[in-house]
């Protein structure tokens, strides 16, 4: 993959930056997450996170399974604050 | 795994990596890190990190004050950018009795060369502008305040401490501490076992249980405490908000999203559950909706939790326990461990070395609590 290919297309992360991150030594999907903000953006992951986990596992030479994602947060539907807050006029 | 160390530090949080990287920068060798999972996957990772000076002890102006000095030029020292962004904090105060405190807490402040000031409400609202001055009958304003990336700054100190040759192991879990005649032999781990003479207990939300693997009992408890991000949006405005009396802190991070959380002492769960709930996201957004009514259309993206290392009095414990030499801590941090980090781990260095330290840190001891001389900070959350 070339470096300047985007990987997570809400935060403008490139495989270049990923691969960074895994040459220091960082190879959980968490530290990648925390690293690059891969995955943190307005999608919460559902566009990136397949792509990153399979990379990650190929640079690993991993399973995908076997790729650490200790604390996954299951990305949730974006809610507005007004309506968390209660107020319903949307 | 090496079988052998000089310094041991248990937790590859904040606290645990200022320490390391102050021990190795003032020339100690064979010092290494256990971490039970990875670098900042612990509070440290998790937290605000909001950075303020406005306290109301002249101990805790003074320990912030400096922090935010090694703060402002950490970047550089560590060659990796924390991203730095000191937009201030703006303290607001709902009732008399607030404003009163405040006026004190000015008066010592500026007394230590901290930049802070009393503002009227519609000062507030110059420097907030999107602000609804609902309740507000006042507040204090630091302009030197800020944030730091928390993530970027605790890898900043790992990587610069491995540089100066500590050796940081992740998944690493300490799960007993040998002594003999009250002092430290050795720590075991998952991974094996290494003979040392100096362990510090910088495991945050674990230092009770890092104790008794010590068999001492350090007065701490951990609870819960949420955060919550929006979607990145337009500017609006950038300080940090806070108040105690309405127990909020929220601020626009320079990257658009909006961040924070409340304190919840009397709700929140006690121990190491770091789930999320509903009741917070909805409190808390309509703490922010009250406050700056154009944030309802804005969409919450995340929220999660960490845990905050309660001591009685909401204050660290630093140094050497009494009965156990060569046992250290730096630990009880409730919600200002992050700010304080720089510092503190610069003293504990100090203490570790030359057996004193450049800024007293010596009422933070953990024979306060027996003492009765614990400390009164009227501005923590
Ligand atoms: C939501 C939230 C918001 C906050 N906001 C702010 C803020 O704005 N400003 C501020 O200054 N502070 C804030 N805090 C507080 C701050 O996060 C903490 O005080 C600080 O991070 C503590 O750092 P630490 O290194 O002691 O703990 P941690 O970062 O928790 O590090 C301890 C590490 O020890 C490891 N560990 C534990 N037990 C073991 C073991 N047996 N073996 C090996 N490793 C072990 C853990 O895995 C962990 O990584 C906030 C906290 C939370 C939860
Ligand atoms: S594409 Fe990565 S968070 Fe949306």
């Amino acid at each position: 993959m070339k470096d300047e290919t985007i990987i997570c297309r809400c935060e403008d992360v490139t495989w270049g930056e990923i691969r960074q991150a895994l040459e220091k030594g960082y190879t959980t999907l968490n530290e990648i997450k925390r690293i690059t903000r891969a995955g943190m953006g307005r999608c919460q992951g559902k566009t990136c996170q397949s792509i990153l986990l399979r990379e990650i596992a190929k640079y690993c030479n991993k399973k995908i399974e076997e790729v650490d994602v200790t604390t996954f947060r299951p990305p949730t539907k974006p809610v507005k604050l007004g309506t968390l807050a209660g107020d319903n006029d949307d | 795994m090496i079988k052998k160390a000089d310094i041991v530090i248990i937790g590859g949080g904040i606290q645990g990596c200022s320490i390391a990287y102050n021990l190795a920068k003032k020339g100690a060798k064979n010092i290494v890190i256990l971490e039970k999972n990875t670098c900042a996957s612990g509070s440290s990772g998790r937290c605000g990190a909001g950075i303020r000076q406005q306290f109301g002890t002249k101990m805790n102006c003074i320990l912030a004050r400096e922090s935010m000095k090694i703060f402002e030029t950490l970047s550089e020292e560590l060659d990796y950018d924390i991203e730095l962004n000191q937009a201030g904090y703006l303290i607001l105060a709902y009732t008399e009795k607030e404003i009163n405190q405040f006026k004190k807490n000015v008066v010592l402040e500026q007394s230590l060369g901290i930049e802070a000031k009393m503002v009227t409400p519609e000062e507030a609202k110059e420097i907030v502008p999107p602000l609804n001055l609902e309740g507000i009958i006042g507040g204090t304003f630091c302009p030197t305040d800020g944030n730091v990336n928390p993530l970027y700054t605790t890898f900043g100190y790992a990587e610069a401490a491995q540089r100066l040759g500590v050796k940081y192991y992740p998944f690493t879990e300490v799960t007993e501490i040998e002594t003999e005649d009250k002092r430290i032999l050795s720590v075991i781990t998952n991974k094996g076992k290494i003979l040392t003479p100096i362990v510090v207990n910088a495991a945050g939300g674990y230092s009770g249980p890092v104790g008794k693997m010590a068999g001492v009992d350090i007065p701490v408890y951990s609870q819960r405490h949420q955060i919550l991000i929006t979607e990145p949006i337009d500017p609006l405005w950038k300080p940090m908000l806070m108040s105690f009396s309405e127990n909020y802190y929220f601020q626009q991070l320079p990257d658009g999203g909006v961040l924070g959380g409340y304190g919840d002492p009397e709700h929140e769960i006690i121990g190491d559950n770091v789930g999320s709930s509903w009741q917070f996201s909805r409190t808390m957004a309509k703490k922010m909706v009250k406050l700056v009514p154009i944030l309802k259309e804005v969409h919450m993206v995340r929220q999660w939790a960490g845990l905050y290392n309660m001591s009685p009095d909401a204050q660290p414990i630093l140094g050497e326990h009494p009965q156990l030499k060569g046992f250290y801590m730096s630990v009880g941090f409730s919600g200002h461990g992050f700010m304080l980090a720089p510092v503190t781990g610069r003293l504990i260095a100090e203490l570790i070395l030359d057996g004193k330290t450049s800024i007293p840190i010596d009422k933070l001891d953990i024979g306060r609590f027996k003492r009765g001389e614990l400390i009164c900070e009227p501005s923590v959350v």
